[in-house]
């Protein structure tokens, strides 16, 4: 532990990548001490991180913040999937009555000095309508209604009030892109895991991608710095979905949307992935963020492009097509100098291998 | 059962034979009637037999597709001369592959197409792999370059004939606002406007498309690899911003969709978005004039019930679509002559000259009157619709 004076105090730890943010936040020299925050102990090695078992969702937190005098809250607590705590309705408590919670404490407290809230890019939905890179500026197209990002687009909310409230205290707001790596489980790894991939046929979706060290350096960094604000958060470059599934190597079945939809809910049964309906858009028509203001204000340049955090990724996965691509490569070694090969109809023939994967989940 | 003894048996009809009257000979009209069961079946399987082999023949001949005929001829003869002692199921040896598929490279790629084939061979190879780059509003710049281009380039310049006047008023770098007439049923006048500009100029022209061609399945998927975004004022600034050749048809559907004795008549140009981006940016407004596009599907009908039940601005009636079905989508090849007007500036405005809704109208109809005015001009000049 370095020895700055930043007491930090992170909610969400109980997760793998809230639990490696604050191992990062813990390691800046700006920081004394970081306390975890959640209803279940970590699983993995927390490392200089104190952990305290609260619920967010009761006032206990309040005295947490008194007792450590603690001056900056991180808040990451905002779950994506009802998948690892229950129904939607847990999630729903954990992710709205746990921020206002959490929000009331810190009102209250008057040591708090700085909140960092993680917030995510899909606030902004994902729609026909939507402009090709949203600035923080825009909202989305239509309200959300449902879900996840009807959480967000709340708890985005209360920070906003609560910043109101405490105009004193430094509120930053980071909409984080899809965070994707070789630890990450998340809605969109899993479905990337997926041995075959449904696609929607006839519509290619914009992706972005945040690498989940960027996401840890991102945190450190709006911790230690004292910008506040609403950040797009994400790597540079744009990525199309079949781009991604081909560098995955991954087959693909396209299908019309009605049909996705009702594979993703059998999916989501069978535990395998999650597909919920803004997934289903977002995995439609995709999403941009612009980041200009994540360079130019916030001062945070990611160390992975989206084309090189999904390259990270894909080497913790087994490849489970590619096979025309392993025949195209085959065919352009032995070219130059006698074309050796069998097979002349091979390379125009589109991949589709059936692969019988165990790399799912 | 009544026994009927030796009464006369009086026949209904004509026993079989055709025909009335003597019952020998039918009459010449029941001949032509009567169904001709011999000469028929012992005609029809003799023309068959020759037929295919001619027809396949011209067919081969005037497709003009080299790859099929050679790699097959070379492979057949040699199999042919080896199968005397080989199995039927054995199939073709691969010498005789390899040699019918260096032919047919040669005859593709020509004499050098190792490399060329290599060439190929790379692009396949990055489609495949999904190593290339699409910018941020999902333009595959070499897709679009190597396969929609190429392939639209014959309809462009053979089936249309398009005529270009004025290219230089497109600069040749920065951005611009190219503000085009809408006619034609289906948004072909866009896409032959990209074509044309990218050959002439060697820029790729931006479109905004509306909604509905980002709601469409495949149609939207194209559109984005094409280089077109959402018509908003977000995305067009943006592109303006970034020294983007834009392209918007602010006529939309009105545009498009408007009947055949409309022709040429220019429709009410939005809400005058496009002018206002244009002001916030900066750049020039380029009109461009389009004639020829209105005649390759005149619009004579719409089905309105149909077209709302499906959520589609109209269900065009032609005098050739559904009547002739698949077929009546053939656009019909009418002449094409495309004029790039002066532009017009709008950089010397003042910096909130984009929030006077009474500039940006005035602007608007400024453009608006040219391209009639050209439209007006080039009807004047062009000596039939097909000429």
């Amino acid at each position: 532990m370095a020895g700055g004076d930043k007491v930090v105090l992170v909610t969400g730890v109980s997760r793998d990548l809230g639990r490696r943010c604050a191992r990062a936040i813990a390691e800046h020299p700006s920081v004394r001490r970081v306390i975890g925050v959640d209803v279940v102990p970590p699983r993995g090695d927390v490392g200089d991180v104190s952990f305290v078992r609260a619920d967010i969702r009761n006032p206990v937190i309040a005295k947490v913040i008194a007792k450590e005098d603690v001056d900056t809250v991180v808040h990451m607590s905002v779950i994506a999937t009802p998948g690892s705590s229950g129904g939607r309705t847990t999630m729903k408590e954990l992710n709205v009555i746990g921020t206002m919670q959490l929000l009331a404490a810190c009102q209250k407290a008057p040591s708090v000095t700085d909140l960092v809230v993680k917030s995510t890019t899909t606030v902004y939905g994902a729609s026909s309508r939507d402009p090709a890179m949203f600035t923080e500026d825009m909202n989305p197209r239509g309200a959300p209604r449902t879900g996840y990002a009807k959480d967000v687009a709340e708890i985005e909310g209360y920070v906003r009030g609560f910043a109101r409230r405490r105009s004193d205290v430094r509120v930053t707001m980071l909409r984080c892109a899809n965070v994707i790596g070789p630890h990450v489980v998340s809605p969109l790894t899993s479905y990337f895991r997926l041995p075959v991939i449904p696609t929607v046929l006839g519509f290619d979706a914009r992706l972005q991608f945040l690498h989940e060290d960027d996401l840890r350096a991102v945190l450190q960094h709006a911790v230690a710095s004292d910008v506040p604000g609403t950040f797009n958060i994400a790597g540079d470059g744009i990525m199309m979905l079949s781009q991604a599934v081909r560098r995955l190597q991954r087959p693909s079945i396209p299908m019309p949307g009605f049909a996705v939809g009702s594979l993703g809910s059998a999916l989501r049964s069978a535990r395998v992935a999650d597909f919920s309906p803004e997934q289903k858009s977002f995995l439609t028509y995709g999403r941009g963020v612009d980041t200009t203001l994540m360079r130019d204000v916030l001062g945070f340049e990611p160390r992975f492009t989206t084309a090189e955090a999904l390259a990270d990724f894909a080497a913790s996965l087994t490849p489970t097509g590619g096979r025309a691509e392993r025949a195209l490569a085959g065919l352009a070694e032995r070219l130059p100098s006698t074309p050796a090969t069998t097979d002349p109809t091979g390379p125009t023939g589109p991949t589709l291998s059936l692969a019988g994967g165990d790399s799912g989940g | 059962m009544i026994p009927v003894g030796d009464a006369e048996i009086i026949p209904i009809g004509t026993r079989g034979k055709p025909g009335r009257g003597t019952g020998k000979q039918p009459s010449s009209a029941a001949r032509g009637l009567a169904p001709k069961a011999k000469t028929p079946p012992s005609r029809k399987p003799a023309p068959p037999a020759p037929d295919p082999a001619p027809a396949a023949e011209p067919g081969a001949a005037t497709v003009d597709v080299p790859t099929p005929t050679t790699t097959e001829a070379p492979a057949t003869s040699t199999a042919v001369a080896t199968t005397h002692e080989r199995h039927p199921l054995a199939g073709i040896p691969t010498s005789a592959w390899l040699s019918a598929f260096q032919q047919a490279a040669r005859e593709v790629f020509g004499e050098h197409w190792e490399p060329r084939l290599a060439h190929f061979l790379a692009f396949l190879r990055r489609r495949v792999t999904g190593d290339y780059v699409v910018d941020e509003y999902g333009f595959d710049a070499e897709i679009t370059q190597r396969f929609f281009i190429a392939a639209l380039r014959p309809i462009a310049q053979q089936w249309f004939r398009i005529e270009v006047r004025g290219i230089d008023n497109i600069p040749t770098e920065g951005g611009a606002l190219i503000v085009s007439n809408h006619s034609g049923t289906i948004p072909i006048d866009g896409v032959m406007t990209m074509v044309t500009v990218h050959d002439q100029t060697g820029r790729h022209l931006r479109a905004l498309g509306a909604d509905l061609v980002f709601k469409m399945p495949v149609i939207s998927q194209l559109a984005r690899k094409g280089g077109a975004t959402l018509a908003c004022n977000e995305d067009a600034e943006r592109m303006l911003r970034s020294g983007e050749l834009v392209g918007v048809w602010p006529e939309g559907f009105k545009g498009i969709g408007k009947p055949y004795s409309q022709r040429y008549k220019l429709q009410r140009f939005g809400r005058g978005g496009f002018v206002s981006a244009a002001l916030r940016t900066g750049v020039p407004i380029v009109p461009l004039a389009v004639v020829g596009a209105e005649e390759i599907y005149p619009l004579v009908g719409n089905i309105p019930a149909l077209a709302r039940l499906l959520g589609i601005p109209y269900i065009p009636i032609t005098p050739l679509f559904p009547l002739l079905g698949p077929l009546g989508l053939v656009p019909l090849p009418s002449k094409w002559l495309l004029e790039f007007g002066e532009p017009i500036r709008t950089d010397d405005y003042d910096a909130g000259a984009a929030e006077d809704p009474m500039l940006v109208f005035d602007v608007t109809d400024q453009v608006r009157e040219t391209i009639q005015q050209t439209l007006y001009s080039l009807l004047m000049q062009r000596e039939s619709v097909f000429k």
